[in-house]
């Protein structure tokens, strides 16, 4: 089985503790001068959201995290649940709403993302990084106003409100960066 | 991975004002060293010898160029040595310009032959070695600015590769080292003017520094408002003080209750019978960050277990004649009243090894020039070695290494 060894710990590194997966969210390095060296983690259980301190010394290593992640199409949302399908196998997978998070204000039929599988058991999703939604109500814009400091709320076609700045109008396509839910430009058809 | 940014990654991850405050720490530390009769030396920092620590883990270097066979399997380090030079006398053994070129020079077909061991050279960890055969034979005091290695050790205060000012002050005992050590910190970080440097409280707010400068934070105190001589705890007294317990006289088992009495987070791992490593697992979770808060604080009177190179002081219980010297919580510097005897260097040579190979590590050559010189005779004489590159950051205010380097290992 993979595993990695403390001189290959870092932030973002999936591994599997008491059968559960886990990600590094945090990994310090310490080391008295002539003394053993500690490796001062915070990890984050992939299924339960929580945050465990644990501190490994030189020498000491982690399984790496039995998951798999795969390409996945958005298909629909049924109430609290939405549902992807895999563009390989065509098998389909669900995700609560808490498991998508903020990323509902992404999702658009056909939209393919990314989603972490824990024994085929699907646990995260990412959304593609950039994503282009249409305007669908905005207060109009003052003409000629070409300013990106002034922003105005706009709601788009998946029923999120995103700022963005005063001249984008209404059927507006506009490009939003996932990561950090920023408008970063207009774009044509 | 690779985002247009990543076209920023030869530029230095220091700022010009840092690297040119990292150019004034190390004139003024010259003058500082000259001004009281220290030479400047230069060692090698490639060498056939090494420091032999269970902690400290040196890059081993491939000399030749035509790779041999059998090569790199670390069985070669663990013959200790014994296949070098096989007797040669003390003189030429240490003499620091030895000639291995053999007698009549024309028939030399193999390069290799003028390397007494090719395949087992190290990259320093200190140039404590080398400096020591110097005062062997005759040096006085003397003072190197090195740049050292280290594997494995990266983080916000490690870089693999960093600076070392060293230096060895012949005398018997370890108060002159901890004076000097005091002064050299009082004169680099004393604030200039009315202005303080940025460092401690920059290091007080940034969150991010949490584990470096935690004690800073918590007390809101800057070491460098009034940096003055460094005040002085006993390793003793701080356990005492700080985790309610006898670093000489508490067994394992109390080690081990005390870190869960703490609330510290342990290794699973960690052998329960490792005194050593319990205390300092403590010391670092809840002693470092008490020192050096007010102004420099020199920690001394190790664990004789926790010796490294100095010389153990047969009082009851012993202790180790050492020291570390802490601004804000960030060890800067430690020191040694230096082992002499060279029996005593084998016997922890061997039992460092001994530790190593337990944690399946390479074991490191436990003869060495040293030993030679050891023999011939290594007047009394304290020795120091400083982060340099730390020393920066606590000025400059960083709360990484890398903000202190041109070029850290990332960027290397």
């Amino acid at each position: 089985m993979a595993s990695y060894s403390t001189s290959e710990f870092r932030k973002g590194l999936k591994v599997q503790l008491d059968g559960d997966p886990y990600i590094m969210i945090e990994c310090n390095f310490v080391k008295p001068g002539k003394g053993q060296a500690l490796y001062k983690c915070k990890l984050r259980n992939l299924l339960r959201g929580t945050v465990l301190d644990r501190t490994y010394k030189s020498g000491d290593s982690l399984e790496a995290a039995e998951i798999d992640e795969i390409q996945a199409q958005f298909l629909y949302r049924q109430q609290d649940h939405f549902v992807f399908m895999d563009n390989e196998s065509y098998e389909q997978y669900e995700l609560t709403a808490e498991q998508v998070g903020d990323a509902w204000k992404y999702l658009k039929e056909g939209m393919v993302c990314s989603i972490v599988l824990h024994n085929n058991q699907p646990i995260t999703m990412t959304p593609p990084n950039h994503v282009v939604l249409r305007v669908e109500y905005c207060e109009p814009g003052a003409k000629g106003n070409t300013a990106t400091n002034v922003t105005k709320p706009c709601k788009v076609d998946t029923g999120a409100e995103f700022p963005c700045p005063a001249f984008v109008e209404m059927g507006d396509l506009i490009k939003i960066d996932t990561r950090t839910g920023e408008y970063l430009e207009r774009v044509k058809e | 991975m690779h985002t247009p940014s990543t076209n920023g990654d030869f530029r230095p991850t220091a700022s010009w004002d840092t690297l040119r405050l990292r150019a004034e720490f190390l004139r003024r530390l010259r003058e500082f060293f000259d001004a009281r009769g220290f030479l400047e030396v230069q060692t090698p920092i490639l060498s056939a010898d090494t420091v032999v620590d269970r902690h400290l883990d040196p890059f081993r270097v491939q000399i030749s160029a035509v790779s041999q066979a059998g090569e790199g399997s670390g069985a070669r380090a663990a013959d200790s040595g014994q296949s070098r030079d096989p007797t040669p006398s003390p003189e030429q053994a240490f003499c620091p310009h030895p000639s291995p070129l053999p007698e009549r020079g024309g028939t030399v077909t193999n390069p290799q032959s003028l390397i007494p061991n090719p395949s087992r050279y190290w990259l320093q960890t200190s140039p404590e070695f080398a400096m020591k055969r110097l005062l062997a034979a005759g040096a006085g005091p003397i003072y190197e600015v090195a740049r050292v290695f280290r594997r494995d050790e990266i983080g916000p205060l490690h870089n693999p590769e960093f600076t070392l000012v060293e230096w060895y002050q012949p005398g018997e005992s370890l108060e002159q080292g901890m004076q000097l050590t005091s002064d050299l910190c009082e004169m680099l970080l004393e604030k200039r003017g009315q202005t303080p440097f940025a460092g401690c409280q920059k290091l007080a707010r940034d969150p991010c520094s949490r584990n470096i400068g935690k004690g800073v934070a918590a007390k809101g105190a800057c070491p460098l408002f009034s940096a003055g001589p460094a005040e002085r705890i006993s390793y003793r007294e701080a356990f005492l003080k700080y985790a309610g317990l006898d670093p000489h006289t508490a067994d394992a088992r109390q080690l081990v209750e005390a870190v869960r009495r703490l609330g510290i987070e342990a290794p699973a791992t960690m052998p329960p019978e490792d005194r050593d490593g319990w205390l300092d697992l403590i010391l670092v979770e809840r002693i470092q960050s008490h020192l050096g808060l007010e102004r420099p604080t020199l920690l001394y009177d190790y664990p004789a277990s926790q010796a490294a190179l100095a010389r153990i002081r047969h009082d009851d219980p012993p202790v180790a004649e050492r020291f570390e010297l802490y601004v804000a919580g960030i060890e800067l510097a430690n020191g040694y009243n230096e082992l002499l005897d060279p029996q005593e260097l084998r016997r922890r040579n061997a039992a460092a090894n001994a530790q190593r190979r337990a944690e399946e590590k390479e074991a490191l050559p436990e003869e060495s020039r040293l030993l030679q010189a050891m023999q011939s005779g290594l007047p009394a004489a304290t020795g120091v070695a400083l982060g340099f590159d730390r020393l920066v950051m606590l000025a400059a205010g960083a709360t990484s290494i890398a903000e202190v380097m041109a070029f850290p290992f990332h960027r290397a």
